[in-house]
C-alpha cells in the first residue's frame, strides 16, 4: 500500500492497473519537477548568457567560469550538494524544491549556451543599424535582438526540455517521490519489478513525446524571421 | 551649395577629423588622418577597396573606435576627457553625437520582423519619445517620399532590394539627423533598381541643411550631386576637389587609373 492505494497481485494486468494511480501521482511530481526546473533554466540561463556579454571582464569572466564548472560536474554532485550542505549553513529547502533547483542551476548552463548560440547568430549589421538609431542597449535586446534570437533558440531549448523530463528520476536520490522512485518501492515490497518498471518506461516515453511535439508545434508557427515582442 | 571649409575655420565645419590614426589590431587603416565637411555640403568618398571610406563613415556613426587624433562633431569632440573604454566616451556622450547623424548601409540592415512601418517609427518613439500617432503620420510622410506609401504593411522580405533600401532611407530620416551617410547604398543592388534609389538619394541632396556624405561606385551620380569628390587612397585622401576637376582633370596618377578602372 502506498498513498492508501492497494496493489493486487492476482494478474499482472491486475497489479498494472492497480498501481497506475500511484504512479500517476509520482507522474505528477516528475512533471512539476520538470516544469519548475525548466523555468529556472530559462530564466537563470538567460542572465548568464547576458552577464557573459556584458563588456567587463570582471562580470563576464567569473560568468563564464560559473557556466563551465555547472556544466563539467555531474547534476548528481549539484543535488546532493544542494541537500546535504546548504542545511548546514541553515538553508533548508523542502526535497521537492532542493531537486528543482538543482535540476534548473543545472541546465541553467545549458541554456546559457543555447542562448549565447542564438544571441550570437543575430547578424551584426542589425545591431549597427540599432545603435545608428540611437536605440538603448535594453531596447536593442528587447525589440531587435531576442525577437531574431528566439526562433533559433526554441528547437534546442525543447531538446533540453525532453533531456531534463529524463534525468528527474536523479531526484528519488533526495527523496523526491517521482515516479521512478515510487515504481521501486513497489518492486521492492512485491518482488516484482518488471510491470512497475514497463510502465514508468511508458509513461516517461508519454511525457517526452508530447515535450517534442509541442516543441515542434512551436518551432512550426513561430516566424523565422523573429518574434516581435511587444 | 555651401563652400568647401577652409581649415580652421571651425565654425563653418560641421565634420572635422584632424590627425587621426585607426588601427584594426596591426593594421593601420587611417593615419594622421584629416578631412572637413561644411554645414550641409554633400561630399562623395571614393577609391579602392579597403583604403578607409567605410572606415571614415563608421567612426563618425560611432560603430567604430579611434586610437589617436580627434574627431569633431559640429565642435564637440568624440572622446571626452578622461573618457573610458574603446571610444573614450561614455554612452551618454556617445547617445548625444548620434542623435545628429544617421546611416544607410550597403547590406540595408532593417529589421525582418518588422514591418515597413514599425522599421520606421521604432527609434523615434522609442529614442525621441515621439507620441506613437504622430511617428505614423511622419513615416507616412516619409515612405510617400521615397515612394513606397503603399508598402508600409509589408515586411522586409517582401521587398526588392531597391524598396528596402529606400525603407532603410525613409528610417534613418526619421530621426531627423543633421549628417547622413550612406555606405555604398547601390552596390547590393541589381543594376536594375539603382536608379530608384539614387533617384530619393538625389532629391535629399536638394536639402539645403542636410549634410551628405557617401561612398560609392556610381561615378556619374557622384558627378551629377556632389560639391566635393575625395579620391581616397591607402587611408588618405589622395585627392579632392570639385567633381569637375576630379573627373574631368585628375591631378594625380593614382586618381587617373582608379577612375579609368572604374569607367572602363
Ligand atoms: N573590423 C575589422 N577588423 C579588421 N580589419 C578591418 C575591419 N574593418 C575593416 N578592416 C580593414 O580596414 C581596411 C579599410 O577598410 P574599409 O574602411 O572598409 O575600406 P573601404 O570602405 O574603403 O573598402 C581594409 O583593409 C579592411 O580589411
Ligand atoms: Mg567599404
Amino acid at each position: 500500500m502506498i498513498y492508501g492505494i492497494h496493489w493486487d497481485l492476482h494478474s499482472p494486468l491486475a497489479f498494472a492497473i492497480s498501481i497506475l494511480p500511484i504512479l500517476l501521482i509520482g507522474m505528477k511530481i516528475t512533471v512539476e519537477a520538470t516544469i519548475l526546473g525548466f523555468l529556472v533554466a530559462l530564466l537563470l540561463g538567460l542572465v548568464l548568457a547576458l552577464l557573459r556579454r556584458v563588456p567587463l571582464r570582471i562580470i563576464a569572466w567569473p560568468t563564464a567560469v560559473a557556466i563551465e564548472f555547472l556544466r563539467d560536474t555531474p547534476l548528481l554532485v549539484q543535488l546532493f550538494f544542494l541537500y546535504y550542505v546548504l542545511p548546514k549553513y541553515g538553508v533548508t529547502l523542502p526535497a521537492l524544491f532542493t531537486g528543482v533547483l538543482a535540476l534548473g542551476v543545472q541546465y541553467s548552463a545549458y541554456t546559457s549556451e543555447v542562448y549565447r548560440a542564438g544571441l550570437e547568430a543575430v547578424d551584426r549589421g542589425q545591431i549597427e543599424a540599432a545603435t545608428a538609431l540611437n536605440l538603448s542597449r535594453a531596447r536593442l535586446y528587447r525589440t531587435i535582438i531576442l525577437p531574431q534570437a528566439i526562433p533559433r533558440i526554441i528547437p534546442a531549448l525543447g531538446n533540453y526540455l525532453v533531456s531534463m523530463i529524463k534525468d528527474t528520476p536523479v531526484l528519488s536520490t533526495v527523496t523526491v517521490m517521482e515516479m521512478l522512485n515510487l515504481a521501486q518501492i513497489i518492486g521492492d515490497r512485491t518482488y516484482r519489478y518488471l510491470i512497475p518498471l514497463t510502465i514508468v518506461g511508458a509513461l516517461f516515453l508519454l511525457l517526452t513525446v508530447i515535450a517534442s511535439t509541442v516543441v515542434n508545434r512551436l518551432d512550426r508557427v513561430l516566424p523565422k524571421e523573429g518574434v516581435p515582442l511587444r | 551649395m555651401s563652400p568647401p571649409a577652409e581649415p580652421g575655420t571651425a565654425p563653418d565645419e560641421i565634420i572635422r577629423f584632424e590627425k587621426v590614426t585607426k588601427r584594426f589590431g596591426a593594421l593601420t587603416v587611417l593615419d594622421d588622418f584629416d578631412f572637413h565637411v561644411a554645414p550641409g555640403e554633400k561630399v562623395t568618398l571614393i577609391g579602392p577597396s579597403g583604403s578607409g571610406k567605410s572606415t571614415v563613415l563608421r567612426i563618425l556613426m560611432t560603430l567604430e573606435p579611434f586610437q589617436q587624433g580627434r574627431v569633431e562633431l559640429d565642435g564637440i569632440s568624440y572622446h571626452e576627457p578622461g573618457g573610458k573604454g574603446p571610444f573614450k566616451a561614455s554612452p551618454r556622450h556617445l547617445r548625444e553625437i548620434r542623435t545628429q547623424v544617421g546611416m544607410v548601409f550597403q547590406g540595408f540592415n532593417l529589421f525582418p520582423h518588422m514591418t515597413v512601418l514599425r522599421n520606421i517609427i521604432e527609434a523615434p518613439v522609442a529614442v525621441l519619445k515621439i507620441p506613437k500617432e504622430e511617428a505614423i503620420e511622419r513615416a507616412t510622410g516619409l515612405l510617400d517620399l521615397v515612394g513606397l506609401a503603399d508598402k508600409k504593411d509589408a515586411y522586409p522580405r517582401q521587398l526588392s532590394g531597391g524598396q528596402k533600401q529606400r525603407v532603410a532611407i525613409a528610417r534613418a530620416l526619421a530621426m531627423r539627423p543633421r549628417v547622413i551617410l550612406f555606405d555604398e547604398p547601390t552596390s547590393a543592388l541589381d543594376p536594375q533598381l539603382v536608379g530608384e534609389v539614387l533617384n530619393v538619394i538625389r532629391d535629399l541632396a536638394h536639402e539645403h541643411d542636410l549634410t551628405m556624405l557617401m561612398v560609392t561606385h556610381e561615378m556619374r551620380f557622384a558627378r551629377e550631386i556632389s560639391d566635393r569628390v575625395c579620391f581616397f587612397d591607402q587611408g588618405r585622401i589622395a585627392e579632392q576637389g570639385a567633381p569637375e576637376e576630379i573627373f574631368g582633370e585628375p591631378r594625380e596618377e593614382r586618381t587617373r587609373e582608379f577612375l579609368q578602372s572604374v569607367l572602363g
